[in-house]
């Protein structure tokens, strides 16, 4: 099973128009890996992640992903019922703000729930005691199941935004700056907590941020963009400790003073 | 007891000779004629025409009539008697700029081939009531207009085209080789193309067109409008019967044609220029052009690479929510018994308030 | 399934379905200068071409050229035009609102019909061939053969939950149905039950989600493998859909929160019926009520047949 890897981007592109979102991005990514994509904004890491996560059709380039029974398959040669069937079951998407993942009109409970229905479980007591322990695991309160995410603070709507995702056992999650708008301390815990819920799970993670703090912190590997290419790859230890290109160089040092 | 769904058929006819007494009114009174709305009533018989998609002055003169001067009633009544009638075929498309104008104003340009040209319009009108009006015989003697240019000579070039010519406004082309759709013949499907999109601002509601139109000039998307041409006036409606093969002239309609001129920034593929927004009513209705026009500039924010944020921008939401005749409807329909569905209402309320009272809050966890 | 069956009985809607005419109206004449049944033909045409597709998916909304009819939209437009479609000379037609023949909206389409088609109109559920209804299902069962014609209001069961029409169309092909289940799911939660009381969303054929219309939960039973051809019209939202003869209709619930249809501790006041929907009264103005059935030929019918309440 780990002879192929989880996820294999080849030579990636997306325009608009004339415009470069990202260009010729290819790595492979492997089952329990976590990947960091760095780079500031308008460097082409979102346009990257949309199209890994199967949101956005790249221009030209190629996506294969293991499936968990073993089939590989080109994202974008599936019908489109496959593919919103592999970004509910084993797929995760997180993005940035909370309320554009998750329903704000209804509770935690039945948001968290919602992945479960939607594959087809139809026992109320199971649903709600599976939403109740993927709450606990995230650290929120589970008594607070029947509340709306609206009365949550901004960290516990991020926090039951994963939730949310975890709850069908996802192979692979996709995070779209996961600790942006948090205030520092609560970035701090929310990143310990994703960093120990990868490692029990063995969750495989792409991860855009601009932050390399966040990336220090979680990731296995590193690409670095820069105008919708892919400008270093390595090790996170090694790229950010011994940056290469120019433009990684720049990148630490303009970090390391914080 | 018992009486509550007892006597419908009685009731029904009943209510229905009280409605015909109250339409005459005062039986003393003399009756007013289908001629006389059709003649001194003439922009409410304008807009039944244009909302009941029908052109015809003496039933939509009628349908007034018969409504009660109710607006949206008479439209209802074109366009029922509109679905029966038979469809032999399409017109060719209708020569605007061959129109025998009647009013022509342009907001962009101060003076432009064939002149501005102001009508019978209300514009500049001051607002205060005539009483001389109250009577009924003729108003106090006035100077006959000035008759002399009252209307074009011949065919004004459209301000548009002027443009165009330049190559600064979008150049308008045919959708695609189909038909033009229709959508009283098949239903609405998204996303709707241009096509049917101004076939149903055309029939829409001019009160709903006119509150979204406004929107998009307070904020809510703005277009950055000029009104760079509004004209009214008559134009030949042609037909090819089939056994000719060639058209002919088969009569002329009034219509109210505006073009506003857009912003647009321009995009990857298209260099800044302007864009156009397209609005044409039967008769003479230029609150309803300009805002129809307002509006379909606003519905193009997708085609050109807009956020489409706005309630005027969202397709299905102008579209589905923009039939007067299919609002009144459903709005209406309210006072229809729904009995049956508030006792089942009224059955789970009661259980629900029974589960409160015992529990005082939520069913226990342990309970289920 | 039985689709072929009914597929015929929607194109040749003239068969004789009943040969007792007895309580049923004299048959008047039919209305001069309007088309039978008011459609034209190649409409009405259109129409069956859209029921038969209806028929042949079961639950699916197939979208039709919906007709501006002589009464409002939202009054039962998509209903009319679904009988008047699939309505011969020799039917027998029967209408119902509120599970009434006399209220003044069933009045008003039944005289439509007596004048424009002049067929033959009743009230005896068991006498009609074609049952135009708005809010309920007769309770006396249903035959094979016979045509139930709903008005819908709103035909998406989806669309309190999604509001655009392209995204339902797309949740509809790939049966992405997840989130019907959160809306029963927060009533649960919150209310210990499923608190939806009428127009019930079911599962038509282990397929499609439907909306049975705006009828009480408690007609939802009678909607599962009923003989009778079902079929559904939505005149301003321009969709219809069906249910053939024989068909499962399974009402959406939990397994452990199953499905329950609302019972009244009472029997109708009038007949004694224990089993019927019953309307509640208020009689007098200290607030004094009754309970009676809301079908009021099951109702006449039990009590020609000697039954009475304790009214």
């Amino acid at each position: 099973m780990t002879e192929t890897p989880l996820l294999q981007a080849t030579a990636l592109t997306r325009m608009y128009g004339k415009r470069v979102g990202c260009r010729d991005v290819s790595f492979d990514l492997w089952p329990g890996e976590v990947l960091g994509v760095v780079g500031e904004s308008g460097s082409g890491k979102t346009t990257l992640l949309n199209c890994l996560s199967a949101q956005l059709e790249p221009s030209g380039g190629e996506i294969l992903y293991t499936r968990r029974d073993g089939r590989q398959v080109d994202i974008f040669a599936l019908s489109e019922g496959e593919r919103r069937l592999l970004l509910r079951t084993e797929w995760g998407l997180v993005r940035q703000n909370p309320r554009d993942g998750l329903r704000m009109a209804v509770s935690a409970g039945a948001n968290v729930g919602e992945r479960l229905m939607a594959v087809g479980a139809r026992h109320y007591g199971d649903i709600r005691g599976q939403a109740r322990h993927w709450l606990t695991e995230l650290e929120i309160d589970a008594e607070r199941i029947d509340d709306l995410p609206r009365n949550f603070s901004g960290g516990m709507q991020q926090r039951l935004q994963i939730a949310r995702n975890l709850v069908t056992s996802p192979r692979l999650v996709f995070m779209d700056e996961p600790t942006g708008g948090l205030d520092v301390s609560v970035q701090a815990r929310l990143l310990d907590l994703i960093r120990r819920l990868t490692r029990d799970l063995g969750l495989a993670c792409i991860i855009v941020t601009h932050d390399l703090g966040v990336v220090r912190m979680l990731s296995h590997r590193l690409l670095v963009m820069r105008g919708g290419e892919v400008v270093e790859a390595g090790l996170t230890d090694q790229v950010l400790d011994d940056p290469q290109h120019p433009y990684s160089q720049m990148l630490v040092s303009s970090i390391l003073p914080v | 007891m018992y009486v509550a769904v007892k006597g419908g058929e009685q009731a029904i006819d009943n209510a229905h000779r009280l409605l015909a007494e109250e339409r005459r009114g005062n039986p003393e009174q003399q009756e007013i004629s289908v001629a006389q709305i059709s003649g001194q009533l003439a922009l409410a018989v304008d807009r039944v025409m244009a909302e009941g998609s029908l052109y015809d002055r003496e039933l939509a003169a009628l349908a007034i009539k018969q409504a009660r001067g109710d607006m949206i009633e008479a439209i209802f009544l074109l366009r029922a008697y509109r679905t029966t009638l038979p469809r032999f075929g399409y017109s060719e498309p209708l020569r605007s700029d061959r129109m025998q104008v009647r009013r022509r104003v342009s907001a962009t340009f101060k003076d432009l081939p064939g002149g501005q040209l102001l009508g019978p319009t209300f514009d500049y009108t001051h607002r205060l009531l005539d009483m001389t009006l109250l009577d009924d015989g003729e108003p106090s003697a006035q100077p006959a207009a000035e008759r002399v240019g009252e209307s074009s000579d011949g065919p004004l070039p459209r301000v548009v085209d002027l443009l165009n010519d330049e190559g600064l406004i979008e150049t308008e082309t045919p959708a695609d080789e189909r038909d033009v759709g229709d959508l009283t013949r098949e239903s609405l499907t998204f996303p709707a193309g241009r096509d049917l999109r101004l076939q149903n601002l055309a029939r829409a509601d001019e009160g709903f067109l006119l509150g979204l139109g406004y929107s998009t000039q307070r904020g809510y998307g703005n277009n950055h409008p000029f009104a760079g041409e509004i004209r009214m006036g008559e134009v030949a409606v042609e037909f090819v019967p089939e056994e000719l093969g060639f058209p002919i002239e088969i009569g002329e309609i009034t219509v109210t044609e505006c073009q506003m001129i857009n912003q647009f920034q321009g995009s990857e593929q298209a260099p800044p220029q302007f864009t156009r927004g397209y609005g044409l009513v039967f008769g003479q209705s230029e609150r309803k052009a300009m805002s129809m026009a307002l509006v379909d500039r606003a519905l193009r924010a997708s085609e050109l690479g807009e956020e489409a944020e706005n309630p005027a921008q969202d397709e299905e939401f102008v579209l589905y929510h923009s039939d007067n005749v299919q609002a009144t409807g459903f709005v209406e329909h309210l006072k229809l018994p729904h009995y049956v569905d508030f006792q089942s209402e009224l059955t789970v309320l009661r259980r629900l308030r029974a589960d409160f009272e015992t529990a005082s809050g939520p069913v226990p966890e342990a309970a289920e | 399934m039985n689709a072929p069956t009914s597929a015929k009985s929607l194109a040749m809607p003239a068969e004789t379905k009943s040969a007792e005419t007895k309580p049923a109206e004299a048959k008047p004449r039919q209305e001069a200068g309007y088309n039978y049944a008011y459609l034209d033909e190649q409409t009405k045409r259109s129409i069956r071409r859209a029921l038969l597709k209806a028929v042949a998916i079961p639950g699916y909304q197939v979208p039709f050229g919906s007709r501006e009819m002589p009464m409002p939209y939202g009054w039962g437009t998509g209903g009319v035009q679904v009988t008047a479609s699939v309505l011969g000379p020799d039917d027998t037609l029967k209408v119902i609102d509120q599970g009434a023949d006399d209220t003044t909206n069933a009045v008003s389409i039944r005289r439509f019909f007596a004048k424009t088609a002049g067929v033959k109109t009743t009230t005896r559920t068991e006498e009609a061939s074609v049952i135009q209804t708005r809010h309920r299902i007769p309770e006396t069962p249903l035959k094979a053969g016979q045509i139930v014609v709903f008005q819908v209001p709103i035909p998406e069961p989806l669309r309190w939950l999604e509001a655009s029409e392209a995204e339902t169309r797309k949740m509809h092909a790939l049966e992405e149905y997840g989130v019907m289940h959160v809306k029963l799911y927060e009533d649960v939660a919150r209310f210990g039950r499923i608190s939806v009381a009428y127009d019930y969303p079911v599962k038509v054929d282990g397929r499609y989600i439907m909306r049975p219309s705006p009828i009480p939960k408690f007609d939802n039973p009678k909607l599962d493998r009923s003989p009778a051809l079902m079929l559904f019209g939505a005149g301003r939202e321009q969709r219809i859909y069906a249910v053939p003869p024989y068909t499962e209709v399974r009402s959406l619930d939990f397994e452990d929160h199953p499905f329950e249809v609302e019972s009244w501790p009472r029997c109708c006041a009038l007949c004694g019926a224990k089993d019927s929907f019953l309307d509640e009264i208020i009689v007098d103005d200290q607030g004094g009520r009754q309970f009676v059935c809301s079908d009021t030929d099951y109702c006449e019918a039990r009590r020609a047949a000697g039954h009475r309440g304790p009214a």
